[in-house]
């Protein structure tokens, strides 16, 4: 009985397989061969088997054992001296945590991080090399923290010794600069634990007088319970609450009255009047109501403030340029840091390298792919003597260029010197944000109301006038009104989180509401990042197929590996003359044969009309194919873009040629914008105008090329195949696979603001029971300590009651 | 009734450890990598710091 090993879902298509396949026994890859082997163990490539023995040597087989085919696919092999940077102790130095000359500190950052075995591995580096004293994986970041003596182990050995064993760490300008502050978030937590531990403790002691209802409990004890409270209470109303109070006062001191001004007014007044009350023994305070609201608005913040520990949504070029150049100098090859780099610098790329800045291209023939910068896809060449621009990157052999431009004036990196990166987005869209503009107003009635209060009493009994307005601006605390939003954004940024939508904070999701007009970007974003091929023409032989096959296969163009991946394998012929000619096509002769494989002109075709061009035309002896290379929509396109255009108006902007345009225009609309050829600067003035005609933008993009649009849009949405990849910053970052859903996470962030209006209107009738209750002068204590936590409670269940409802009717799972 | 006095004082003695325990656990990043711990301690041999 043949057996179905559903484990293997990696399977490499693309590779022909010939005979029936082992997988990897490191990787899990199916295995073209048999022969790298070691006993029974298949290997797919030499680099597995290096993997498997260097394990194997140190006796840490064990990796093998917590998951079947753990490791990382070796097929591509990291250039021999790539790390060689690091022996630059300047360079390394800025990525030590710490050093005390010998004993270092380091943090690495590793991709490729996905299992436990990974984790059981990374954490027995020890084993592997000797300096090395500590290793220390978090696994939810992706870090691993490494301590080593500096006199055994160089750091450039420890990379390449992880590089080797499949886990390279990624190393950017970003490490080099960045000066980590993640104390924040621990800060709030704190605050929360002390607001709770007095919260509870409060609610303890004042139970007592509470329920001894009118017989009063024995002085002593009263007081005893009364001093404790206000002992409690100190560290609630100075150290918990300070977070309130910082945000009130730099409110006020832009002129602004934000919702944290009410509160905090609330706030002072509750706990003075409570100070007053016991230390003239009138009464208990209110300072259990007081901690109380504390503590659930501080447990609003944490809820409505989580981070995705794996998700970085402030990367700029810094994350994707390295972090030191080779550069070539009369004593030889050197690294250099990359912040040092100045004009006239010679500097040396390899395979896959990103060129750091504007220059000149010296040596080597350049194939420049630009698609970071413009989004077009295909690589461009670059003769001698010509300009290349940062931010692309070379694919081929090594080339040498001269630098024209400092690595902050290039035309990629300026970009980001542009105005709309100055400003703090986060900061703006919480000035606009609704529950500012509803406590403003809620402020304004509430101070009408204390005044008229104020009057009656004055007129009909002087002495209440202080209790009765005092109690007022307790109970009117807007404090629902915060609890209510924060309660809101955070259900609904878990709901969109389960559903693949992450956000950069809560903010995000009222300006995702407000947006009235949505932009693409075509490559990458509504095109997959693979390709499709096909031919018309004269249909090719098998013989034919592999004479294409053995002419293509020599040549390194992009369009010749295509034909290649389209063609499958085929047996390695003798070729009695091939030629490359740069820029046109391939000529080769196989026996009485020719094959010429190129542009219309090279392989002398009448070319066909522009709108829909094949890649490049083959020739085999006098019988002529046409190949053509195009690039699959997503396949949620189709449904989606109609869905949409009902409530928005739609625009595409593409970095790529207008090739698909009449494609594209029928599917968004006539009466939709499409430009094509854009340059980064073009898409984000393209956003600017659409906001200065009073549109709300939402952009959604993929790369470093979008990241000006990104940035200048309200909503800047990065659309990612992998959560975890690099993605420029952004608001939000939408996982590619959960494409479909888009309209129905839409409708969900539309809906907050009214589930905030919603339960808005359930604080105020609240408010209005409280007011009516302490207006007449009647609030005691208990009946304050009763109404805040019922009116909290209610909130919380409604907020995220209806948060789910309408999750649930748009289509969307509530759990993750 | 003195003895009110000592369980009064000893509940809040008792509370501000958990209060002190907390902060600690959140000072010394126990809660920044939830994922790995979890895999961790389903692992053989432990760590050993040469």
């Amino acid at each position: 009985m043949p057996t179905i090993d559903t484990e293997r879902n990696t399977i490499i298509i693309s590779k022909p397989v010939v005979h029936k396949s082992t997988a990897c026994y490191h990787c899990g890859t199916d295995c073209i061969t048999d022969s790298i082997a070691i006993e029974e163990k298949v290997f797919c490539c030499e680099g597995c088997k290096l993997v498997y023995e260097i394990l194997n040597d140190n006796g840490l087989c064990d990796y093998y054992k917590l998951q079947s085919h753990p490791g990382l696919t070796q097929i591509k092999p990291a250039r021999a001296d790539k790390f060689a940077y690091l022996d630059n102790e300047e360079i390394a130095s800025k990525l030590y945590k710490f050093t005390d000359g010998n004993h270092t500190m380091v943090t690495l950052y590793i991709p490729g991080v996905h299992c436990a075995s990974c984790m059981w591995l990374l954490e027995h580096m020890n084993k592997l090399a000797a300096g090395i004293t500590e290793s220390r994986l978090n696994f939810t970041s992706k870090e691993v923290t490494i301590r080593f003596k500096k006199d055994t182990i160089t750091l450039r050995r420890i990379v390449e010794l992880l590089t080797t064993i499949g886990y390279e760490p990624y190393i950017s300008l970003d490490d080099a600069t960045q000066s980590k502050t993640k104390n924040h978030n621990k800060q709030l937590i704190y605050k929360l634990g002390v607001a709770g531990f007095c919260f509870g403790n409060i609610m303890l002691m004042s139970f007592p007088e509470y329920l001894s209802l009118d017989k009063g409990i024995e002085y002593e004890y009263a007081f005893l319970f009364r001093i404790l409270n206000v002992v409690l209470a100190l560290p609630v109303f100075f150290y918990s609450a300070s977070a309130f109070f910082s945000s009130a006062w730099a409110g006020l001191k832009q002129r602004i009255l934000n919702i944290d001004a009410p509160i905090v007014l609330a706030l002072i007044i509750t706990f003075s009047r409570s100070i007053y009350e016991i230390a003239t023994n009138t009464g208990s305070g209110y300072l259990d109501s007081m901690s109380g609201i504390v503590f659930f608005m501080l447990v609003g913040r944490v809820v409505q403030e989580r981070a995705y520990k794996s998700i970085s949504f402030h990367r700029d070029y810094k994350s994707y340029f390295p972090i030191a150049v080779n550069v070539v100098t009369k004593d030889g090859i050197i690294s250099k840091n990359l912040q040092d780099l100045q004009e006239k610098d010679v500097v040396e790329l390899h395979n896959d390298e990103i060129i750091p800045a504007d220059a000149i291209l010296v040596k080597g023939s350049a194939r420049i792919d630009y698609s970071f910068v413009t989004g077009e896809s295909e690589p461009v060449l670059v003769e001698a003597g010509k300009q290349v621009y940062a931010g692309g990157k070379q694919v081929g052999e090594k080339i040498t260029i001269q630098v024209v431009k400092p690595v902050a004036a290039s035309y990629l990196t300026s970009l980001w010197n542009h105005h709309s990166f100055a400003k703090n987005k986060a900061e703006k869209n919480n000035r606009e944000s609704i529950i500012h503009v509803m406590s403003k107003y809620f402020t304004i009635v509430l101070f009408v109301l204390a005044a008229t209060t104020a009057v009656y009493w004055w007129v009909n009994d002087p002495a209440k006038i202080l209790p009765s307005v005092s109690a007022m601006l307790i109970v009117a605390c807007p404090c629902a009104l915060l609890l209510a939003a924060t309660y809101t954004n955070g259900n609904l940024l878990r709901l969109l989180s389960n559903n693949g939508l992450y956000l950069r904070d809560a903010t995000v999701i009222e300006q995702i509401g407000d947006a009235t007009h949505i932009v693409f970007d075509k490559t990458g974003t509504l095109t997959q990042g693979s390709k499709q091929f096909h031919t018309t023409g004269h249909q090719l032989t098998e013989t034919e197929k592999a004479w294409v096959y053995n002419t293509a296969s020599h040549s390194k163009h992009p369009y010749s590996k295509a034909l290649v991946k389209y063609l499958g394998a085929f047996p390695t012929l003798e070729i009695d003359k091939w030629e490359e000619h740069t820029g046109k096509g391939l000529y080769a002769a196989i026996g009485n044969n020719t094959v010429q494989i190129g542009s219309a002109a090279f392989t002398g075709v009448t070319a066909e009309s522009d709108s829909n061009k094949p890649a490049l035309y083959i020739r085999v002896n006098d019988k002529v194919t046409a190949f053509y290379v195009t690039t699959e929509f997503r396949q949620e396109v189709a449904q989606l873009i109609p869905q949409l255009h009902k409530r928005y108006g739609l625009s595409l902007l593409s970095g790529d040629n207008d090739r698909q345009r009449e494609q594209l225009q029928t599917l968004f609309g006539q009466n939709s914008t499409l430009l094509f050829e854009q340059k980064p600067l073009h898409k984000l003035n393209y956003i600017k105008q659409l906001q200065d005609q009073g549109g709300k933008v939402l952009m959604v993009g993929d790369g470093l090329n979008d990241a000006g649009a990104l940035q200048q849009s309200n909503v800047g949405i990065t659309l990612a195949d992998d959560i975890n990849n690099f993605t420029p910053s952004c608001d939000a970052i939408l996982d590619a696979g959960k494409f479909g859903k888009f309209p129905a996470l839409l409708q969900l962030a539309y809906s907050g603001k009214y589930i905030i209006y919603f339960s808005f209107i359930i604080s105020i009738l609240y408010n209005i029971v409280g007011l009516s209750i302490s207006m007449q002068g009647k609030m005691n204590p208990m009946i304050a300590a009763i109404l805040m936590p019922v009116s909290t409670l209610s909130i919380v269940l409604i907020t995220t009651g209806l948060g789910s409802l309408v999750a649930k009717k748009a289509g969307l799972s509530l759990k993750a | 009734m003195s003895a009110l006095y000592l369980l009064i004082l000893a509940s809040i003695a008792v509370a501000a450890f958990f209060l002190i325990a907390f902060i600690w656990s959140v000072r010394s990043n126990q809660f920044e990598d939830k994922q790995g711990a979890a895999m961790r301690m389903l692992q053989d041999d432990e760590i050993t710091i040469n």
